[in-house]
């Protein structure tokens, strides 16, 4: 009762006037553009299903999806605290490159020798050391960005044909294979999946966390008098959040494994086959679970952490956040030095998918970086953006080159598509913010 | 009277210069508790230059800074914080794209004992602060862009006096501002004066701080031209500081008097 009585005082005349479907924004507090994003990414799902011919909006297709998505959203994440900040990080691709060739040289060819062949934490160490060179790489940009005061542009320009030449260094252009057993989990496939009961697992605790996540904000602001959500809003909150996590879950269970895995499987552990097949779930990608953690320590950062704050405050006015006392250069140089570890997490994902780390990889992933950022919502002007966004937008991206993929288009084409909905999704985007002004 | 105290602030012969030009040169002025100092001076004339060395904002080539009577190492914006001296800036200095209360906590956020940002905390404090000064005030979901020049000088306001500020610098506070948020901000220097902060208001404008200011000092091509008690001289006498360098005789002369 007091909660119906709080919103309308505070919403005033305004609210009064506003048609059903703004009031109800209003009480859900939902980001339209966010959810504008995801109803393109519905209409180009729904395209590619029908001009496959049902091809796309399979639980393999989609699976695969998430697992392609994962790398680059890792990094999206990283590069919209850089772009808030006015900056921009060019080498991410060589620096996954570098990290990545960095850890395929430490399990291949340095651990099996130091450590004795397949010692249960050769992965641990690669990964460590992976992210290790990823972190100084980030620091050594972002102090020359924040010290030397040379800019962002320039210096990650120039990282981007220093690392990418790096990589070469390493093994004189050899490609390195294979990778440790326990490492290739993080790629995904079979192997990296955690099946059906897991998967169920990890869905009943974020629907758990989604609902204490909401009973907490609202004690909290109840704490404070402040106006609170309507009651129904925050039901639909949770049930639309729990639907939707349930949902995903679902789709990921559906996708059983090969059956010519499944039979090996079935066979190493004496299970019979049974004549309708054996249908073993995939659940959810060890990837995929990297990337959404990622997203949420991130999301975290950035709305939780004064670090986030600063990076936010110094995008809207530099010199206010200067003046407000805030350490900016040694901010630039944190967030510089977290996306350096974002690119190393990126770059294990896609060796161990890989299975092999070669030079060219992550070759042309800043440009996607990048594109997913600003498809997401981040603005260039500085100031603005959102995890979520960005990783919603390296969905975007990959799904539309999964179905161009699936719709046997070249490669060539492929770019010109890409390269189109960048511009029109910025263009878009500049339309709406001049309207909601 | 006022000789017999020690001055909350005393910043002695400063001086700075920027690629040869003095924009300062060997200024001295002074600040009690309890009392508004207006600097005035044409643009240019190093009243700006002058406050940024006491707010942190510049480093000083040579001269001392006094608060209390003793000497104060300012070497940048959080020094200055420390010895309790905020600034309000001519330039409006929030991040447009957070809400009030981050702008209000701005680089001094509260944190749960978990070290998040406690937002809930620092909303009901501003909504504490921001209803004192400015009532009307509602906005506090909503990014500082989306509100009017005076709103967001309240933010500013606010965030000055919310530290328990003893030394606020306010450079041009109403240059942004209507006649009515003028009005309010004259309302809100009152009150502040009663509560025995001291307040350093710049102006090109004599008009704006006249009726506000306890003395006013005059500076011209980075010197200080004199001090005077504003009950002891005219709108016109302050004008000739201000242009022709010309003290009064009521008045105090400084370095850059000029020679008769």
């Amino acid at each position: 009762m007091a909660d119906t009585l709080q919103s309308s005082t505070s919403g005033g005349a305004r609210q009064a006037e506003a048609n059903p479907v703004t009031r109800f924004f209003r009480a859900t507090e939902i980001d339209t553009r966010l959810l504008g994003m995801v109803g393109a990414l519905l209409i180009i799902w729904v395209g590619f299903h029908i001009m496959t011919g049902g091809l796309f909006l399979t639980p393999r297709n989609l699976w695969n999806l998430s697992v392609q998505t994962a790398s680059v959203a890792v990094m999206a994440t990283g590069m919209v605290l850089v772009i808030v900040t006015r900056n921009i990080d060019l080498s991410v691709g060589s620096i996954l490159g570098f990290s990545g060739m960095i850890m395929g040289v430490l399990q291949a060819q340095m651990l099996p020798q130091l450590m004795g062949f397949n010692h249960p934490a050769t992965w641990i160490v690669a990964l460590a050391g992976g992210l290790l060179v990823g972190a100084a790489i980030g620091a050594l940009h972002g102090s020359i960005i924040a010290f030397l005061n040379v800019p962002s542009f320039i210096v990650t320009l120039g990282g981007l044909l220093v690392w990418r030449g790096a990589t070469w260094f390493v093994t004189s252009g050899q490609t390195v294979a294979p990778m440790n057993a326990s490492f290739r989990l993080m790629g995904g496939g079979t192997e990296g999946s955690i099946g059906a009961t897991a998967s169920w697992v990890v869905g009943a605790l974020a629907c758990m966390a989604i609902v204490v996540a909401i009973i907490n904000a609202r004690q909290q602001r109840k704490r404070f008098h402040f106006p609170r959500r309507p009651l129904w809003a925050e039901y639909f909150l949770c049930v639309l959040s729990c639907a939707i996590v349930m949902g995903a879950i679902f789709v990921a269970n559906s996708y059983y494994w090969p059956v010519n895995i499944a039979r090996k499987y079935a066979e190493a552990n004496n299970i019979p086959w049974p004549e309708t097949g054996l249908f073993i779930p995939h659940g959810i990608a060890i990837p995929v679970l990297m990337a959404i953690a990622v997203g949420i320590v991130m999301t975290f950062i950035a709305t939780r952490l004064r670090f986030g704050r600063y990076v936010f405050a110094i995008g809207g006015n530099p010199e206010a956040a200067e003046l407000a006392g805030i350490k900016t250069r040694w901010v630039t140089v944190k967030i510089f030095t977290l996306m350096g570890v974002l690119c190393a997490i990126a770059a294990a994902i896609s060796t161990a998918r890989l299975n092999a780390a070669t030079n060219a990889q992550g070759e042309l992933d800043e440009l996607y970086t990048i594109a997913a950022a600003v498809i997401g919502g981040t603005s260039l002007a500085g100031g603005t953006g959102t995890i979520a966004g960005a990783m919603l937008g390296a969905l975007v991206m990959q799904s539309l080159q999964s179905g161009m993929v699936l719709l046997g288009i070249d490669t060539p084409f492929q770019r010109i598509v890409v390269g189109v909905v960048l511009v029109m999704a910025v263009w878009l985007d500049t339309i709406y913010r001049a309207r909601a002004k | 009277m006022t000789e017999h105290r020690t001055p909350l602030v005393e910043m002695r012969n400063i001086s700075i210069s920027f690629g040869g030009i003095h924009a300062v040169d060997n200024a001295s002025i002074d600040l009690y508790p309890g009392e508004v100092v207006a600097l005035l001076g044409h643009n240019g004339a190093g009243k700006s230059t002058l406050i940024k060395i006491l707010s942190g904002a510049y480093k000083r080539d040579s001269g001392d800074i006094l608060i209390n009577g003793e000497a104060a190492e300012i070497r940048n914006p959080r020094d200055a914080k420390k010895y309790g001296i905020e600034t309000i800036y001519q330039t409006l200095a929030v991040a447009d794209n957070v809400d009030a209360a981050a702008n209000l906590y701005l680089g001094r956020e509260l944190q749960t004992r978990w070290g998040t940002l406690d937002d809930v905390a620092m909303e009901a404090k501003a909504r504490e602060v921001m209803g004192r000064l400015n009532p009307n005030f509602k906005r506090f979901k909503e990014p500082v862009k989306a509100l009017s020049g005076g709103q967001r000088q309240s933010v500013a306001i606010a965030r000055a006096i919310l530290f328990d500020a003893r030394i606020l610098i306010m450079d041009e506070p109403t240059a942004a501002l209507g006649p009515q948020e003028t009005a309010q901000v004259g309302e809100l220097i009152k009150q502040l004066k009663k509560e025995g902060i001291g307040i350093f208001l710049i102006s090109h404008d004599i008009h704006d701080v006249f009726d506000l200011a306890d003395r006013v000092s005059v500076m011209k091509n980075g010197q200080v031209v004199g001090h005077a008690r504003t009950e002891d001289v005219t709108k016109d006498e302050v004008l000739g500081m201000i242009i022709l360098g010309k003290v009064p005789p009521k008045a105090i002369p400084g370095p850059g008097a000029m020679k008769i």
